[in-house]
């Protein structure tokens, strides 16, 4: 199991401390994805599910258990991994190329600015944003600059992408856009990808699984998988069979929060 | 030409300069008027010849008067930034430096200039560059480190999360992140840097630059030279101001928008 997962998340536990001592976030929790998969996670707000991605990255250690990339113990930051946020944060000094650039000139220096040049307007065109690179970040739109947030998650062929929500901020059809960037962009490159999310539909629409989490500290409580192939519509959101998946999802998140459903 | 462009260099060029002759020429008046003499008041007839008779030494402490406020400004900007990377980086430096600068800023510069003219006399330039240094260097520290502090979690972790070294997040991120709010503070300090070199120069005995042409004006009651003399102050402090506009727009000119 752990030798095949790309990423492999073994019985962790994690706490921050607090001014009221140690606050749980995660409990004995277990994840395991494999290589080209890609998992979405939901849960309550506050359940640590920005923790996860930290501790996947490598930014925090975990109090108990053990994070596997590709088998390897996870003890530090690592170049194979690739992050983006909901907030998009760009250098605003640097034109939209340079800003893709930026993880290769820490992860591959002695490349030649030709060469991550050449790789970083691939990724433009895949997002449709080719016309943009000279532009500076405070000329794009949200939904844009989220795209170049994405660029730059993927410029230095990461094996593992983790994204925080990328499209949260986002109005409603830039969010739908994207989506279906994100599955261009799938198509094209290999990753691994676990996705944080607060929407279901794009929990759905984005992923082969999704796991719920449970409220604090948090345990797989549920994971459902995604009955569709690789070539998705948004029209496929709307058959019986999404709403069923998602209404079952849906109330795994109230169960989630501790409400029952008689109160709402 | 068309009638909006007329109006544009009517507002933005005629308008000032008849409002500057109408001051010229009030003034002028007054001064006629009241029959004021050279020992009592001076008026703008006055400040042309005022200025050539002593040409020589309007350059020469003019030029006293510039480096040293340059001098103390670029002290201020060393020892500015580095506090303020140390406050800005690390919150127990920041919490046990700040009440002492602020409390420090709070004493008004005006008192330490004689304690500082006291305890080192005779040296002009050491203690001029002393108090424009001193005088400045606190904007300049509570800026970058409010800039450094207030860096979004996510600017680090997109290069922390590739392994990136704490100097190279540095480099890369937080420093040209925080230049605007440094220029902001430097035309302030700028400003502040001069007017602690005046301060020096006015209050030491024998002293040079612009302050000190000032003081012998003063002492002699001649009204055309103190006038003359902050005229050209406000010339030089003019250029320096645009000087840190210029250099703004060099190097954080990114950060403006149309």
């Amino acid at each position: 199991m752990k030798d095949k997962a790309q990423i492999y998340i073994d019985d962790v536990s994690h706490s921050y401390e607090t001014e009221n001592g140690r606050l749980p976030v995660l409990k004995d929790f277990s994840l395991s994805v494999e290589k080209g998969g890609f998992a979405a996670v939901v849960g309550p707000s506050g359940c640590g599910k920005s923790t996860l991605t930290r501790l996947i990255a490598g930014l925090i250690r975990p109090d108990k258990g053990e994070i596997y990339l590709a088998g390897e113990k996870v003890t530090s930051p690592r170049p194979t991994v690739g992050m983006a946020f909901q907030n998009p944060v760009m250098l605003e000094w640097r034109s939209v190329l340079k800003n893709v650039t930026l993880p290769l000139e820490i992860v591959k220096p002695r490349q030649s600015w030709q060469k991550q040049r050449e790789r970083a307007r691939e990724l433009l065109r895949m997002v449709s944003l080719q016309d943009f690179e000279d532009k500076r970040p405070s000329e794009l739109s949200g939904g844009m600059r989220q795209r170049v947030s994405l660029c730059r998650s993927l410029v230095h062929y990461p094996e593992v992408l983790v994204l925080d929500e990328p499209f949260g901020a986002l109005d409603a059809f830039t969010r739908e856009e994207l989506w279906l960037v994100m599955h261009a962009l799938r198509k094209e490159v290999s990753f691994t990808c676990l996705l944080i999310t607060h929407d279901l539909r794009e929990s759905v629409f984005l992923s082969d699984e999704v796991i719920v989490l449970s409220d604090r500290p948090a345990e797989t409580q549920h994971i459902a998988k995604v009955p569709f192939g690789e070539d998705r519509k948004l029209a496929d959101l709307y058959t019986s069979e999404s709403t069923q998946l998602l209404a079952g999802l849906r109330s795994q998140i109230e169960i989630a929060q501790g409400k029952s459903k008689e109160l709402l | 030409m068309n009638r909006d462009r007329y109006n544009d260099i009517l507002r933005r060029v005629l308008a000032p300069t008849v409002a500057m002759i109408v001051l010229l020429v009030l003034w002028e008046w007054l001064v006629w008027f009241k029959d004021w003499p050279n020992y009592k008041m001076a008026s703008p007839s006055d400040l042309w010849p005022a200025f050539w008779k002593f040409r020589g030494l309007f350059f020469e402490l003019g030029w006293d008067t510039l480096w040293r406020t340059v001098a103390g400004l670029a002290i201020s900007i060393v020892v500015g930034t580095l506090l303020g990377m140390v406050m800005g980086f690390s919150r127990i430096a920041r919490e046990g430096l700040y009440p002492i600068l602020v409390g420090f800023n709070a004493i008004p510069k005006a008192t330490v200039v004689p304690v500082v003219a006291l305890m080192l006399i005779g040296l002009h330039d050491l203690n001029t560059v002393l108090i424009a240094f001193l005088i400045s260097f606190f904007p300049i520290a509570v800026s970058v480190s409010i800039g450094l502090s207030t860096l979004e979690p996510e600017y680090r972790d997109i290069l922390r999360s590739l392994g990136a070294s704490k100097f190279t997040i540095f480099i890369k991120i937080a420093l040209p992140k925080t230049l605007p709010e440094f220029f902001g503070a430097l035309k302030v300090a700028v400003t502040l840097a001069f007017i602690g070199t005046n301060l020096m120069e006015i209050v030491e005995p024998h002293g040079r630059g612009l302050g000190h042409l000032f003081d012998s004006g003063k002492i002699s009651a001649d009204y055309p030279l103190m006038f003359a003399v902050l005229i050209a102050l406000a010339i030089l402090g003019i250029f320096l101001y645009y000087v840190v506009i210029i250099l703004e727009r060099i190097f954080a000119g990114w950060a403006e928008r149309e």
